[in-house]
């Protein structure tokens, strides 16, 4: 074995950061594309085809009149442009942890809410609109997303605890059917909240199927850091998603460390997750079929398939909160439903014209 | 080249559970290649997993002299590589991106692949005669090549020690030929200890350099294949009817042919 070389030089990039670039470049510009879109479309404010010129007027060096009012601009600016940036935060958590989760749990099905952070936001959500909100009726801060997000973060963690309790934190396999209890468990308990106040039943579902009617760049700042560190963390440990592909075992026999890379894994995509779902509501679909299309189109190598999921993800979501807010006005459609109605059957024709990979 | 010493190595799978292998001692020497015999539940598997660090065990596992449990994760894989009895191979990933997980124990926590890593894997994927498949997906591969490219895998581990469990379990008997055949040659040009469990007996006699028979988790027999595999104890210890034949070539090497017989052994 002496013969071969060692591995000590400088790092380099895998082979194909050609088409690896390329892909980035085309899921950059189509994410471009949906935000300048998203911005764009509205049911008050200025022509649509006159903010795309702002946009590129408000670019340094570049000064003309491109009939925009300031109060056109304050509302693309305050109303629409937080929004679509939360989206595009939210649709590029929910992959990208996706994404993670679907490769260190090796199963397809496996979606961000698995251990349960969507029941534990719902749960929390729950609480804070029904026990909790006549004791904080005064706060100058809604609590409900804090609420929630602390609910998600603690009942991922009883679920780790429970699966590890069982063993779980090797196989992997204990660790899912300790979600599937827990999210029972958790559910059950929103329930019988609910149950017993009717009265908050509607302003609930509301939350449960998600919407970013009241985003604020004030929520952009606050999910922002937790993105951030969440998909920079994920996409550091695309190399390790991709040893996990071989199984527990043989990942390990390659001198990966299975039970403590898996919990670094999914406490970074839970707290992503947690903090977005925290100000977005549960919004379903994305987390489990983005990663999927991504992988059927661009293939299953986590080194590429972590940033375009994000990057396909957020455009995904911009894109589809545009029909949320334009069908039914004055009212809007929770955008948990138009993902659904838009992303199965496109996911259905992919699955039919291309080669099923995961 | 490299010596794995094994002292009093007891694996058990729950504290208070029959011993899955009892205390087996042996010191395999550099470049050998020992079998691993025995029935299913015998603890082949066993001793391969606790070598490998899959398994939970007691006593001693040192690589020239260095205790194997003494090691972080990493530094344990750059000694010993471990092939599966039945691999988990991700079909929709090519084959270099497969061998070059091989390379896993030399890459930093945060870290890339080398050029040198890369150059690694285009050697192994070479002398493999896989050049050709680098950039297919192993879902396109048949069963010999996915073979091979599983043991490319291990190959670019580098590391001295390599555990084969059935790794030809799944074959027709000409890729088991060509697959221990590789070994064989691998063994000798990369100077590797081998150590594997095969179900086949005349392929183990064939192929090893010594064979440890293993039952119940005990060694019931050591040694050459002539004096490991004799028709009383495989009678014994499998509850089979054989016979075997000792074929001596013009060069004296000795092989070993198990043949099985119709009907039970007498009790």
């Amino acid at each position: 074995m002496s013969s071969l070389a060692t591995s000590s030089e400088q790092a380099v990039p895998a082979r194909g950061p050609l088409r690896d670039g390329v892909w980035f470049m085309g899921a950059a510009t189509v994410l471009l594309a949906a935000i300048v879109f998203g911005s764009s479309i509205g049911p008050a404010g200025p022509d649509w085809w006159r903010v795309p010129l702002e946009l590129l007027n408000r670019l340094p060096l570049i000064d003309f009149d491109s009939g925009v009012s300031d109060g056109e601009w304050a509302i693309v600016w305050k109303i629409r442009m937080p929004r679509v940036v939360l989206g595009g935060l939210v649709g590029g958590m929910l992959s990208i942890a996706g994404a993670a989760y679907q490769g260190v749990f090796r199963n397809p099905l496996v979606d961000p809410y698995l251990l349960g952070a969507a029941a534990g936001a719902g749960l929390g959500a729950t609480i804070g609109l029904t026990i909790g909100r006549s004791a904080t009726s005064g706060w100058p801060v809604d609590p409900v997303p804090a609420i929630a997000f602390v609910f998600a973060v603690t009942t991922v963690m009883v679920t780790y605890a429970v699966g590890a309790a069982f063993g779980g934190s090797r196989t992997g396999v204990t660790l899912v059917l300790a979600g599937v209890a827990v999210v029972s468990f958790t559910s059950a308990i929103q329930a019988f909240i609910l149950q017993r106040n009717l009265d908050v039943i509607r302003e609930v579902t509301r939350w449960l199927l998600g919407s970013l009617t009241r985003s604020s760049w004030a929520d952009v700042r606050l999910v922002l850091p937790y993105v951030a560190v969440s998909s920079l963390v994920l996409i550091m440990h695309r190399r390790h998603l991709d040893v996990f592909r071989v199984g527990d075992e043989e990942a390990a026999t390659l001198g990966v460390s299975v039970p403590r890379t898996r919990l670094v894994i999914v406490v970074a995509a839970t707290l992503g997750t947690a903090a977005v779902v925290s100000v977005s509501g549960l919004i379903g679909f994305v987390g489990l079929v983005v990663p999927h299309v991504i992988r059927l189109i661009a293939g299953a190598g986590h080194r590429r398939l972590l940033p375009l999921s994000m990057m396909g993800g957020a455009a995904f979501m911009i894109l589809a909160d545009v029909p949320g807010r334009m069908l039914t006005r004055p009212a809007e459609t929770p955008i948990g439903i138009v993902t659904a109605f838009v992303g199965a059957p496109f996911f259905l024709y992919l699955l039919r014209t291309r080669r099923v990979g995961a | 080249m490299s010596t794995l010493t094994l002292e009093d190595v007891v694996v058990r799978y729950n504290k208070r559970g029959v011993s899955a292998l009892a205390g087996y001692s042996d010191v395999i020497l550099p470049g050998e290649w020992l079998g691993l015999i025995g029935p299913n539940g015998a603890g082949k598997s066993s001793l391969l997993k606790a070598i490998a660090g899959l398994v939970r065990s007691d006593g001693c596992l040192a690589v020239d002299g260095v205790v194997l449990g003494d090691l972080n994760d990493r530094s344990r894989a750059a000694l010993v590589a471990y092939v599966a009895q039945d691999p988990l191979i991700p079909n929709d990933m090519t084959t270099r991106e497969y061998v070059l997980l091989g390379r896993t124990p030399y890459i930093g926590y945060f870290g890339s692949p080398t050029r040198a890593d890369h150059r690694v894997v285009d050697d192994v994927l070479e002398r493999l005669r896989l050049g050709g498949f680098a950039n297919r997906l192993l879902g396109e591969l048949s069963g010999g090549e996915r073979q091979r490219i599983v043991l490319a895998r291990a190959l670019a581990q580098q590391a001295p020690i390599l555990l084969l469990d059935e790794p030809t379990s799944a074959l027709d008997i000409g890729h088991q030929q060509q697959a221990l055949e590789l070994v064989a040659e691998l063994r000798r040009t990369e100077e590797i200890t081998v150590i594997s469990a095969l179900h086949d007996l005349t392929l183990a006699g064939t192929y090893t350099d010594r064979l440890v028979m293993l039952h119940h988790g005990d060694v019931v027999a050591s040694g050459d294949a002539a004096d490991v595999l004799t028709a009383d104890r495989l009678g014994q210890i499998y509850n089979v009817c054989v016979t075997v034949e000792v074929d001596v070539d013009e060069l004296g090497n000795r092989q070993v042919v198990v043949v099985p017989r119709r009907g039970f052994p007498a009790p």
